[in-house]
């Protein structure tokens, strides 16, 4: 399937540079404008109408925002020594943890990204060769179309053109449905927080690096070259590469290249990703496709059931008028 | 001017004996409510109420199991997914009175709004309990929209829900509080509001199946089915059913002496009828269930350990407890009928918690570890549940809901 035809990419040479404020009056701005209209929607109280309009235009084949950025983790390349690790909880000024990063006892169990670290390094076994282990980096893979956002009742998501998914906190009323809808199990929430609990998770270091086109900091602190920074475009370009030119050495397939609808992140690898901690069963589709059909009734209901409905009543009524009529008339008769 | 305070006072105090006390002096009322079952209930209230507090100075972590892999437990799982479709009692007899025309079944509409009005009351509650935030609980009607989102329309409709059943139940307050003319207004909005009640619960009954088409991979295949919002739905109007049976007849159990003789003498035939039209909603909901499995072409996954489970649900509790209802309609048996609307309504519970819970993650390592929940999570959802039970008893005490106003006897 190395052959297999390029994600269509789109055609727009303005879009998705830098900043990606061009981007941005493509297809943010298309959202924008139905966002404040829909806001007119929900004063006239026409919300679920817009609502599914908005679904309905959103599914034109968006196959991502061009130009945006990825990485690629090469597991076979990762050496366990969690340099991303220790980057990323530097860079975005997270909690230091109890056992330092040079500590491999944290292998000894399988962990997953908290509310105290956006990344984290599990040890798997290798079936090819059990004396050199596989590492795997877990964080947010930074969907194309992320289930996060489509989950999120109140807009707390976004696909940044330039490839992160982002959360906003001061949106965030803690249902915790993207937790739920996340098919890698990425979202983590801080339970232990009363007042402020928020979603966490990796953010591509949007604020810090992205934005400004720079490489995310595990990336930059990676030693083994494991973790590549680029666009993702040119990084399925390099994947396939590395897979064609080492066919023994890695298995033909880059998770995340259509997995839920394509990531940004993305991985190759020597054995099958189920071994290495992925979820067996990821469907191609991206999962707002799945609920885009329900949430085009809602229109429908909405217009067609007072109709529907009101025509039983009326029916009921007329047959009810039609009795009456019938026992006066019936009357009127013995009266005379 | 003091003795227009006096008379004002006096006023008040009439009316506050008259309408809280039921008519009863401070003292009497008091020894009135020392009953086992509001000791219990009492009991109960101190364990669980002072955990609520606890979740919200020390955070959920302090009072759930929730993870990052299982954010939702029994809050949800029973207060909102189980607890919304034995809701629908308000749209489901609301509508089978108003627009299909069922006349006879006029002594059990109240009972059914009132129902299904502090059902998604307390779901609410429940929601608000689990929410991280809860005081930004408004955020999806002004500060955000995700109109992608299920969620989003289940909040839209869940709060416009409650406030349309409000209204539908309105007369019975009115009535309560003896103002007419306003009593006059609310029943003029009854089509509209019942109309608008079957819209909102059309679409957010099967939203609740429908938010979990989001995570095919999550769910075990016998349950996912692009046909969830329909499973929901089609099994929401017969959880309505069955739960008019189980509170009327809890309500000619208990509050006997509130009920008048139109609730009493009509019960036995409506319980039939009622227990009719629910068998007929299971034998749909089967089939449907049946499809789902015979479209995505799972029969293989029956013989696994989850396909026993699943075989356990719809067959002892969706099929047999039709059966049970449809036997109870065949000999006219009002007590048949009732076991068969309480092992429905048990089966209803059943399926939400499996969707919800059950098998949602069963890919994951120790699966199932999370199914007891810790104790206090447990406490807080029983006190909650008592709440709703006293509230309901209050309601039932006071307005008139299984009897009819003497002054309001022509409100068909």
């Amino acid at each position: 399937m190395i052959n297999k035809e390029n994600e269509p990419v789109m055609q727009d040479e303005s879009a998705g540079e830098g900043s990606g404020d061009a981007a941005r009056s493509r297809g943010t701005g298309k959202g924008m404008n139905r966002r404040n209209f829909l806001g007119t929607m929900v004063a006239i109280g026409g919300i679920a109408t817009a609502g599914a309009a908005k679904t309905a235009a959103a599914s034109d084949d968006f196959s991502g925002w061009p130009n945006s950025f990825g990485l690629l983790t090469d597991l076979t390349a990762c050496v366990g020594c969690r340099s991303c690790e220790k980057a990323c909880n530097e860079s975005n000024k997270l909690p230091t943890p109890t056992t330092p990063f040079d500590d491999p006892s944290v292998f000894n169990q399988t962990r997953r990204p908290d509310a105290h670290a956006y990344s984290v390094v599990n040890r798997f076994n290798n079936p090819k060769d059990p004396s050199t282990p596989i590492y795997r980096k877990v964080q947010c893979n930074h969907c194309k179309e992320p289930a996060c956002a489509s989950a999120c009742p109140i807009h707390a998501y976004r696909k940044t053109p330039e490839g992160a998914v982002m959360y906003n906190p001061d949106l965030c009323f803690g249902c915790r449905y993207c937790m739920v809808a996340c098919p890698f199990y990425v979202p983590a929430y801080d339970y232990e927080s009363a007042l402020e609990p928020r979603i966490v998770k990796c953010t591509m270091c949007y604020d810090t690096r992205l934005k400004f086109g720079k490489p995310t900091a595990c990336a930059e602190a990676c030693p083994a070259g494991a973790i590549t920074f680029g666009r993702r475009d040119e990084l399925i370009k390099v994947a396939r590469e590395r897979i064609a030119a080492n066919p023994d050495k890695y298995i033909d397939h880059i998770m995340g290249e259509f997995e839920v609808g394509g990531t940004n992140w993305l991985y190759i690898s020597g054995v099958p990703f189920e071994q290495v901690g992925f979820p067996e069963n990821l469907p191609k589709r991206p999962p707002i496709e799945l609920t885009k059909g329900f949430l085009s009734s809602v229109p429908l209901v909405f217009t067609i059931w007072p109709a529907l409905f009101g025509m039983c009543y009326a029916a009921v009524r007329h047959r009810d008028e039609v009795c009456e009529e019938k026992i006066a008339a019936h009357k009127k008769e013995e009266g005379k | 001017m003091s003795n227009d305070y006096a008379v004002k006072q006096n006023n008040f105090q009439a009316w506050f004996m008259d309408k809280l006390l039921m008519g009863l002096s401070w003292p009497d009322y008091l020894k009135k409510l020392i009953t086992p079952f509001n000791i219990v209930a009492a009991a109960i209230l101190c364990v669980g109420l002072p955990l609520i507090g606890v979740r919200f100075v020390y955070g959920l972590a302090s009072v759930t199991d929730a993870s990052n892999e299982y954010p939702w437990g029994i809050f949800l799982g029973w207060g909102l997914f189980s607890g919304v479709p034995l809701s629908a009692t308000g749209f489901v007899m609301a509508t089978a009175y108003y627009i299909f025309g069922f006349k006879r079944y006029h002594s059990l509409v109240r009972l059914g709004v009132l129902t299904g009005f502090l059902g998604y009351l307390f779901a609410v509650i429940y929601l608000l309990t689990d929410l991280g935030r809860p005081w930004r609980i408004y955020y999806p009607m002004l500060i955000g929209f995700g109109t992608a989102s299920v969620l989003f329309l289940v909040a839209w409709h869940v709060a416009t829900y409650l406030t349309v059943q409000l209204l539908e139940f309105s007369p019975a307050i009115l009535e309560w509080l003896k103002s007419h003319r306003v009593r006059r207004w609310a029943t003029m909005m009854t089509i509209g509001m019942t109309i608008a009640g079957i819209i909102l619960s059309t679409l957010h009954q099967s939203a609740l199946g429908a938010m979990f088409l989001l995570v095919p991979s999550k769910m075990h295949p016998l349950w996912y089915s692009q046909y969830l919002p329909v499973f929901f739905l089609s099994s929401s109007i017969y959880a309505a059913l069955a739960m008019v049976i189980v509170v009327s007849t809890l309500g000619a159990k208990f509050l006997r002496d509130k009920a008048d003789q139109n609730f009493l003498g009509n019960l036995d035939s409506l319980t039939v009828g009622l227990g009719k039209a629910a068998a007929v909603g299971i034998y749909v909901y089967f089939v449907l269930k049946l499809t789902g499995v015979a479209h995505d072409d799972h029969w293989n996954l029956l013989s696994t350990p989850y396909g026993r489970w699943f075989l356990l649900e719809i067959l002892g509790f969706v099929l047999l407890p039709g059966l049970t209802l449809s036997l109870g309609v065949k000999k006219k048996s009002t007590s048949i009928v009732r076991f068969g609307a309480f092992w429905a309504v048990i089966g209803i519970i059943l399926n939400r918690m499996n969707v919800s819970t059950v098998v949602f993650n069963w890919n994951l390592p120790h699966h199932l570890h999370h199914i007891i929940p810790p104790w206090r999570e447990a406490a807080i959802v029983l006190a909650i549940f008592t709440l709703h039970i006293l509230l309901f008893r209050w309601i039932l005490n006071r307005m008139p809901v299984l009897r009819e106003h003497p002054d309001y006897s022509d409100h068909r």
